[in-house]
């Protein structure tokens, strides 16, 4: 009985605000629903899903989103593993730099939103600088070519230091009496780290770029946030998650439609959780 | 891996200089700027980003304002109910999950591994229809109940709890202890270290959080930081001494925080994932 009640405040909310949502947002999904007009509601079987297919902004954002993961994920993790094999080279310091590495992953996305759109402004330093080398001046965020690129850039700046501590852990796992052994074999640096380091940070690597692309799939904040919630200019940073939220909320107010779309969305996500369970199940033993 | 090599080593610290820049360098570049005039904003690059006479007027011209006050207080009351509330519940379940033995254990066990997996956004419109029903829009219930609890803390703690050896609780029991009674006095001061994690971690995210309150909070007075920072950067957009004075209300107490707390912070981050 005492389970029970332990369990009992969990299984509430979870299965209010999770579980029955979920269910939920399937359902909704096969219905032409209004908030503003529930009585309307209709069922339209899978028209919803037939439209999600044709519709070009929703095909945009899919593009968008797989162009940021292929653009942010391998960057963030070639400098993620760098500064880790720096800091971990014994260095002195090395507190310092991680802990100036990290504070951009505590801090808000408003805030850093606010900090970039300073930088990236027409009379901001990143045109200073650029300025330097003669590079004309341009307003970032309103270009349809660099908007969605100096959002990439801000994320890979903003979550490098999280990576870069799951590497040091990584590293660190690596018993040292295989570097030893190698070292009396006359192994150089460059050999130690192509044969002992990387194929034993493998796992981590593999995990970590999953999550990340599916982190990237739910992009919302930044875009929201640098584009006043449009996606702008003309959908060039225009997400999954933000198009589902204009959708429900940001005006058009489609309920039915926006479930469509976050069901589409969800089995995305499972294929891509099914493939990393799937490989982060072969996990090197040592 | 250790380099020894003298010359590498210099190089290493050039390099581990410059990226250091690049993560401090808005931060510094947005404190001076909220320090200078408005009128000398458009000069600070001449000036090397040194303010040419620092002020505090926007600080003073935003705390006279009004409504930082209650957005501060908003998330302080958000954020800390909040992270009270989850480490409580989501180690009350885990316990549960790892030391009773009851009909239904496992597949309330794998029902919550199962919501993990539920991205926050395929339920966004389902929360805010239930949330509609309830009448809980635009209220702090709506604010802080849905996340009350977390799947993931319930798992993590759950870990912990198993790690610690039975034969302490055993002994408890014995003394006549409740199932409860040892959970509070015995199990969860061994975990204090983990919990300080949590409470840390889930703290930071409730503090950051923005999606859900932009959704929930409708009226000025119940904005959280997050949302009324957003709020504020648009009414003075091409203010940016002041936009940036106000986001310093926002980074400042979490860099504190992260400053004398960064231990652990890196352990948090190591034990969660990427999760948060």
């Amino acid at each position: 009985m005492t389970a029970y009640v332990f369990l009992v405040p969990s299984i509430i909310i979870l299965g209010t605000f999770v579980i029955g949502p979920v269910l939920y947002a399937i359902y909704l999904s096969f219905f032409d629903y209004d908030i503003l007009s529930p009585e309307k509601a209709q069922f339209i079987g899978i028209g919803n899903y037939l439209e999600a297919f044709r519709d070009p902004v929703f095909q945009r954002a899919f593009k968008n989103v797989v162009i940021y993961a292929a653009g942010v994920v391998p960057t963030q993790m070639v400098i993620a593993l760098l500064l880790a094999l720096m800091v971990t080279s014994g260095v002195r310091g090395q507190n310092f730099f991680r802990v100036a590495y990290f504070i951009p992953t505590v801090t808000s996305s408003v805030v850093v939103s606010i900090m970039f759109l300073y930088i990236y402004s027409k009379t901001g330093v990143l045109n200073h600088i650029l300025g330097w080398f003669g590079i004309p001046a341009i307003n970032w965020m309103e270009n349809g070519k660099t908007a969605l690129l100096s959002i990439m850039m801000m994320n890979v700046w903003s979550t490098v230091g999280q990576y870069m501590v799951l590497f040091t852990a990584g590293l660190n796992d690596i018993p040292d009496t295989y570097y030893e052994a190698a070292m009396v074999d006359g192994a150089s640096y460059w050999q130690r780290l192509r044969y002992i380091t990387l194929p034993l940070l493998r796992p981590t690597t593999l995990f970590v770029s999953i999550m990340s692309v599916i982190g990237t799939l739910q992009l919302f904040d930044q875009p929201y946030l640098m584009t006043n919630g449009q996606g702008g200019p003309a959908d060039a940073t225009m997400t999954v998650v933000l198009y589902i939220y204009k959708n429900a909320f940001g005006g058009y107010f489609r309920m039915g439609y926006a479930s469509a779309l976050a069901t589409i969305l969800f089995v995305v996500i499972l294929i891509l959780t099914y493939i990393q369970k799937r490989w982060f199940g072969e996990e090197v033993q040592y | 891996m250790e380099i020894r090599s003298r010359s590498i080593r210099a190089i290493l610290y050039v390099l581990l200089i410059f990226y250091a820049i690049i993560t401090v360098g808005p931060f510094l570049l947005s404190v001076s700027t909220a320090l200078t005039k408005t009128q000398h904003v458009h000069l600070l690059f001449q000036h090397w980003g040194i303010p040419p006479e620092p002020t505090l007027e926007n600080f003073k011209y935003i705390l006279k304002s009004g409504d930082f006050g209650r957005w501060i207080f908003n998330s302080v009351v958000v954020a800390g109910l909040g992270t009270l509330a989850k480490v409580f519940f989501n180690s009350l379940a885990g316990y549960a999950l790892a030391r009773i033995r009851f009909p239904g254990r496992e597949f309330i066990f794998w029902c919550i591994l199962a919501t993990m997996m539920i991205p926050a956004a395929v339920i966004l419109i389902p929360q805010y229809l239930i949330l509609n029903k309830l009448g809980w829009l635009d209220s702090y219930y709506g604010l802080i109940v849905p996340f009350t609890v977390s799947a993931f803390g319930i798992f993590l703690m759950r870990q912990f709890f198993s790690t610690i050896p039975i034969e302490l609780e055993e002994a408890a029991q014995i003394d006549g202890l409740s199932r409860f009674g040892i959970f509070w006095r015995i199990v969860l001061p061994l975990t204090k270290p983990a919990l300080a994690a949590q409470i840390i971690f889930n703290f930071l995210g409730d503090w950051n959080n923005f999606l859900w309150p932009n959704l929930i909070a409708r009226s000025r007075e119940m904005y959280t930081l997050t949302v009324g920072l957003q709020t504020f950067k648009n009414e003075y957009y091409s203010f940016w001494n002041q936009v940036l004075a106000g986001s310093m209300f926002l980074t400042i107490p979490v860099i504190i925080v992260y400053l004398f707390l960064n231990r652990w912070f890196i352990k948090g981050i190591t034990i969660t994932g990427m999760k948060n």
